[in-house]
């Protein structure tokens, strides 16, 4: 009875998953004429190895510090170390990723040989650290909010749901207009709000403001989700438990503190879990929105994995993104179960 | 300390009108059953007493301070629930420590008061645990606890023993009765069983669909109920209710007579029939039998009998033993 069942589950979800893990041992395309050559770990030390090089400013034949017209340092080309240079083999082919000053006028450059990628991985970073807290805090309070027995209450609770049933790239497509530079939504508002002294920006064309901008947008597309997880949870919570803290003088924070959010602690484990695999696998706001960009400033891991596997056809590429991140999500969410642990 | 008095006080849902209106004293440091069918309104008092419930209209006084507008937690008093309504994620302690606790006691005395509360109660060696590693009457005991911890004038419990077996039911009994005895509060008891309310209580208010039936000791309820409703409610098994001409004969419209009263006869009386079912308790057994021109008819008889199921009964009882009711209440007059 179960066969069909199973098959299915076997070609759709277990199949792939073992392919990705093999592909990404390979250097296989979507189309080629040579042979697919087994590469061991190559992708995975192309993608995830970083150098660091420490300079330092150039010196004229006193010993000082060389100055240039705005009167900052001289420092020598990265480029100096990483392009054929037979000294620093450990260099070759590699990219700066990022600076960061040290004592002494000395610079640490970061460098890597797939900046593209580590830049993405750092933004799903950043994205999963944003968005879990504030999401599961903001979705905590609405269940809140509408967990009380007012007239009309099913109303708000249907508003605060309605962007989920929306599906992510039609929302998306909705606020690249109200993010949009000269005439949008956003923009209007805070101009009118602001009686013109609010100046339009670009919120999507810059590099600054464009994953805030996906963050919030994600947040306020997902909570309602959430609202709904916390708002099951908050109404297995017994009334007499808030009864007798009521007859014992609990104030309203202190009824949270002591009863609400102590019964809330399986809900909140299962609203982490599901919130922190949801944020790191980012990807319809960015194909709609920036594909990535400005300047690489909106790269995410699965937006990456597609762009490799399909646009640029490396499958085996992709696969590793793909492998690196299941290893992220499941050791996150194995750090979470041992968090969150029953202590005795 | 700690009288309770409720002055006509009424109570709505909606358009559901539950307390009509209600006056009642609870005398300082008595044992107060309010008891009756499920529906009547007792609980719906008792969240009154509590502050849970804004009752519509009247006003609820206690030791002489009006709280019919006070919160719960201002009107000193405490609540025992049908459910415990412990906190799982607390411990014994925790949970026995929670009043102490939210009004920022310092540790040590709450771990002081704690002590004190479950030496009075014998949790000392169960202070550790959570809810859900202890028995039922742990965890009522625990409830109970809870309630002590902040000296309350007043107890409410709401049906505490209902999720019990019998036989710990029959013990809990027993240890509420002498934890009165010990700390002297007034106590008001809701309950839907009127053993507990016989065994328990120094007073009894009956209610009915929200209105009092009667408020007496016990044995007052047992000996002169003053309506039908009380006669049938106290006391088991059941009060026999007789109507028609046997009634006419006494002057009244329904007779009551109670199954201990109800003799054995050898020669044939006013109430003649056959057995239909026998329940044999050893101390005494109790006869159901099938009266002609009755319903069934109930009899105690002490010690064991021999009879059997089907044999012809002849009943009888004495004229001194009979309650008397018309139009559903007591008639006292002589006859």
């Amino acid at each position: 009875m179960a066969l069909p069942a199973c098959l299915l589950v076997f070609t759709f979800l277990i199949l792939p998953f073992f392919m990705a893990f093999g592909l990404s041992l390979t250097n296989q395309r979507l189309v080629s004429p040579n042979p697919t050559e087994f590469v061991g770990l190559d992708n995975f030390k192309k993608m995830l190895g970083v150098s660091f090089l420490i300079i330092e400013p150039e010196m004229d034949e006193a010993g000082h510090i060389k100055l240039d017209n705005e009167g900052n340092p001289i420092y020598p080309r990265v480029r100096n170390f990483t392009r054929n240079q037979e000294d620093f083999p450990q260099f070759y082919k590699k990219r700066e990723w990022f600076q960061l000053g040290l004592q002494d006028g000395k610079v640490l450059v970061v460098l890597s040989q797939d900046v593209v990628f580590l830049k993405a991985l750092a933004n799903t970073m950043l994205f999963a650290l944003v968005v879990c807290p504030v999401q599961a805090g903001l979705a905590l309070f609405l269940a809140l909010l509408i967990n009380q027995p007012l007239r009309g209450i099913n109303i708000f609770r249907t508003i605060y749901f309605a962007p989920v049933v929306i599906s992510m790239v039609v929302v998306s497509m909705l606020w690249r207009f109200i993010y949009d530079g000269q005439n949008g939504l956003l923009n209007t508002l805070m101009q009118m709000f602001s009686f013109g002294l609010f100046e339009p920006i670009d919120w999507l064309g810059n590099t600054s403001t464009a994953l805030p901008a996906i963050m919030a947008m994600s947040v306020w597309q997902g909570v309602g989700f959430h609202m709904v997880i916390w708002l099951s949870g908050l109404q297995t919570i017994p009334l007499s438990h808030y009864e007798v803290a009521r007859i014992e003088g609990a104030t309203r924070w202190q009824t949270f503190r002591y009863v609400t959010w102590p019964s809330l602690r399986n809900t909140a484990i299962l609203v982490m879990v599901i919130i922190t695999m949801q944020a790191f696998t980012l990807y319809p706001q960015i194909q709609v929105m920036t594909r990535g960009g400005p300047l690489d400033s909106t790269q995410s891991l699965v937006f990456q994995a597609v762009i490799r596997g399909y646009e640029k056809q490396d499958i085996s590429g992709g696969s590793a993104i793909s492998v690196i991140l299941f290893l992220l999500v499941l050791s996150i969410s194995l750090f979470q179960r041992y968090l969150t642990r029953e202590k005795n | 300390m700690g009288q309770v008095i409720l002055k006509s006080v009424q109570k709505k849902f909606g358009d559901l009108e539950v307390i009509p209106n209600l006056s009642l004293i609870i005398p300082k440091g008595s044992f107060t059953v309010l008891v009756g069918p499920s529906g009547c309104g007792k609980s719906t008092i008792l969240r009154l007493i509590a502050g849970l419930e804004d009752a519509t209209g009247g006003e609820i006084i206690i030791d002489d301070i009006d709280v019919t507008h006070l919160e719960p937690s201002k009107r000193k008093i405490a609540m025992v629930f049908q459910s415990y309504a412990l906190y799982p994620h607390m411990t014994v302690a925790e949970n026995i420590g929670f009043g102490l606790t939210l009004a920022k006691v310092s540790k040590k005395d709450i771990q002081k008061r704690v002590s004190e509360v479950a030496k009075i109660l014998q949790l000392e060696k169960l202070l550790q645990r959570k809810p859900k590693q202890l028995s039922g009457g742990q965890r009522q005991r625990v409830a109970i606890g809870r309630a002590i911890t902040r000296n309350p004038k007043v107890f409410l419990f709401d049906e505490p023993l209902s999720n019990l077996d019998a036989s710990l039911r029959g013990q809990m009994r027993v240890e509420l009765t002498e934890l009165h005895a010990q700390i002297k509060a007034t106590m008001v008891y809701v309950t839907h069983d009127q053993v507990e309310a016989m065994t328990m209580a120094d007073q009894i208010v009956v209610l009915n669909q929200g209105v009092i039936e009667q408020v007496g000791t016990p044995m007052d309820l047992y000996d002169f109920p003053d309506s039908l409703f009380v006669a049938r409610f106290i006391g088991s098994p059941k009060m026999n209710i007789m109507e028609g001409e046997i009634a006419e004969k006494y002057f009244c419209q329904k007779l009551g007579v109670r199954p201990e009263h109800m003799e054995i006869s050898k020669e044939e009386g006013l109430l003649n029939g056959s057995i239909r079912h026998i329940e044999k308790l050893g101390a005494d057994t109790l006869v159901y039998s099938e009266i002609k021109g009755y319903d069934t008819i109930t009899a105690r008889v002490v010690g064991n009998l021999e009879m059997k199921i089907g044999d012809t009964i002849h009943l009888r009882f004495d004229k001194k033993h009979v309650h008397r009711f018309s139009n559903g209440n007591r008639l006292n007059t002589q006859f």
